[in-house]
């Protein structure tokens, strides 16, 4: 028999922090490739369309990056699911039947489109015809697109459960509708933020690149060519990324009011709430969000949060005070407390053991009526059954205040990179081009582009920290807390492997760079 | 085997594509020794199946009596 207290605190962290180790480098790998795609898709059908063989030289030069990446990220998601059947094997029970189906899906798809398609269109030229070759390269892009697709229905999931029913015979969540589970609106929202971000890391990327060649006045035409192409994609990419994350942000007001509040540190909720722009917010500390008003500092942009999360400036969002002592909603109902929640879910575990008791005994299903009504009843709030100290289920705020910032203020400045970059391009307006090329800039304006790709990779990753950290502490949102979802290992172990993924992990970063270094500064082959 | 058969010219275009591979074997080495290290090293020496190792067929009481029994205070 286990008791929580007798749970190493140790496997805990260490099993959250290697799950965020492997999931932070495997979203190295991902948004270059679905980025890339794009990237040399245009580049292809630009080919397609003129018949220049600059266009194909430029296509397979990026074909080239894009293999790299691609090569060097194989397989690094398959560590995560090694990790759910080792450390967190209580979730991977109790979700199974969900999360297995859109990841078969997802291997299913990925193996069949992605070994088909990169086959052609690394193997294809001058075999398979031109539109041929063409479809190949998009559909490489769009079985990576559509793998992203699966894994963010699943990852959706843990954040909005929808679609199953729990049944305490088998201690599984079941899935009873898969369009719902596979359509969730909160899983097509993440899946729009989260691809169009990947194309601004792959446009950033491109960019960089062709900065490079420019500044070493090389390859002048490809760089020029696909400098264009890669701004436009950044440009649109970014201007989609903020309007999907807009919509993003209204799911997570609507079903994860808890998260939002912490990315904006905030405390005390109202109408007409304002949008933080900066505030001090302790990187090091949580918040005193009981008894302070505010962060310190705070300067915000007026009506900007409420029309962020109810896309209407008067509406109401409420605060992490709110959200712990309970609240009347604008439509009147009222949102209960986290005791009146703690309280709900530990019936249904009280439940649980009455009803599993009851089947070992012998008792027959239909005569346990009661405690499964209160079983369905209460699930919904099943994990605060486990929550001994209401402040619990705030997350750690510093992290999902700053992430969000880092990412919003990167994403930001990005818009304004790639404006400037089309209009140097395209030498618009003409007047203040005349005396300036985009082609021979002062160097530091080149650095200043190539420094932006890791900035790109800072924001994308701060994405993920804000909807990971922000839905602490759970693993499935109201439903499972980590400390009960995690297995009941001995630290050591976790620790080991925690430092084994950071060696293989680093290493295999560390080749990557240095082979597309390699393959940048060797440049393009040129047809004859 | 006709060279203009599809099953043909569908072998050949891996046969061929594999053949002449350049910066795609060092690719294909860097993908096979990370695949072994992962399935043949991690998998199977840092990374059992707990349930299956723990409660091998009897998987949905072990975690019963897990998640009733961490509730308790």
């Amino acid at each position: 028999m286990t008791n929580l207290l007798l749970i190493d605190a140790g496997t805990i962290e260490w099993s959250r922090a290697q799950f965020a180790l492997t999931a932070i480098y495997h979203w190295l790998f991902v948004p270059l490739t679905l980025g890339l795609a794009v990237i040399m898709g245009i580049m292809e059908t630009c080919y397609y369309r003129t018949k220049d063989t600059f266009w194909k030289d430029a296509a397979k030069f990026w074909q080239k990056l894009f293999g790299i990446n691609f090569a060097m990220g194989i397989a690094t998601g398959i560590i995560l699911e090694f990790e759910f059947g080792t450390n967190w094997s209580n979730y991977s029970w109790f979700v199974g039947d969900i999360f297995g189906a859109p990841l078969a899906v997802e291997g299913i798809v990925a193996f069949f489109m992605e070994s088909t398609f990169v086959a052609v269109m690394y193997f294809g030229w001058n075999k398979v015809s031109r539109g041929f070759h063409l479809a190949s390269t998009w559909l490489t892009g769009l079985g990576a697109t559509i793998s992203a697709w699966w894994i963010l229905v699943a990852n959706a999931w843990m954040q909005y459960p929808v679609g199953c029913e729990f049944n305490p015979d088998t201690m599984r969540h079941e899935m009873v509708s898969f369009s719902e589970v596979a359509l969730s609106p909160f899983a097509i929202s993440k899946f729009c933020h989260t691809v169009t971000s990947a194309w601004i890391v792959g446009a950033v990327f491109c960019v960089g690149v062709c900065c490079w060649y420019l500044m070493k006045k090389r390859d002048t035409r490809l760089a020029l060519e696909s400098l264009k192409i890669g701004a436009i994609v950044g440009l649109v990419a970014s201007l989609l990324a903020a309007a999907t994350g807009h919509k993003s942000a209204q799911d997570v007001a609507e079903v994860q009011p808890m998260k939002l509040a912490a990315m904006e540190a905030l405390y005390n909720g109202g109408t007409d709430v304002g949008l933080t722009a900066v505030a001090w917010v302790n990187p090091f500390s949580q918040p005193d969000y009981a008894n302070d008003e505010s962060a310190p500092l705070k300067i915000e942009m007026p009506y900007a949060l409420s029309f962020m999360a109810t896309n209407d400036i008067h509406g109401y969002v409420p605060g992490i005070n709110d959200l712990l002592n309970g609240y009347t909603k604008p439509d009147g109902t009222r949102e209960p407390s986290i005791d009146e929640k703690i309280e709900r879910g530990k019936k249904a575990i009280v439940a649980l053991a009455d009803y599993r008791k009851a089947r070992q005994e012998g008792v027959p299903v239909d005569s346990l009526g009661a405690q499964l009504a209160t079983i369905n009843e209460n699930m919904k709030y099943f994990g605060y059954g486990y929550i001994k100290d209401k402040d619990q289920v705030v997350p750690y705020i510093p992290i999902n205040f700053w992430a969000f910032r880092i990412m919003v203020g990167i994403g930001c400045l990005l818009i304004l990179f790639f404006a400037i970059v089309i209009a140097g391009a395209y030498k618009w307006p003409a007047k203040l081009w005349q005396k300036r090329d985009i082609t021979s800039l002062p160097h530091w304006h080149y650095w200043v582009a190539i420094a932006l790709i890791p900035l790109a990779y800072i924001a994308s990753e701060s994405g993920w920290l804000v909807a990971e950290f922000g839905r602490q502490p759970w693993t499935i949102q109201d439903m499972l807390p980590t400390w009960v979802a995690v297995s009941d290992l001995h630290s050591s172990s976790v620790i080991i492997t925690f430092f084994l993924f950071l060696i293989l992990f680093t290493t295999m970063l560390a080749v990557e760079i240095n082979i597309l270094i390699k393959q940048i500064k060797k440049g393009p082959d040129y047809s004859a | 085997m006709r060279k203009d058969s599809f099953i043909y010219r569908f072998f050949n275009l891996y046969y061929e594509g594999f053949r002449d591979m350049k910066l795609g074997r060092t690719l294909w080495t860097i993908i096979l020794i990370k695949l072994f290290i992962m399935f043949a090293i991690l998998k199977v020496f840092f990374f059992p199946n707990f349930l299956k190792e723990h409660a091998p067929g009897n998987e949905s009481s072990y975690v019963a009596t897990e998640l009733i029994d961490r509730a308790e205070p």
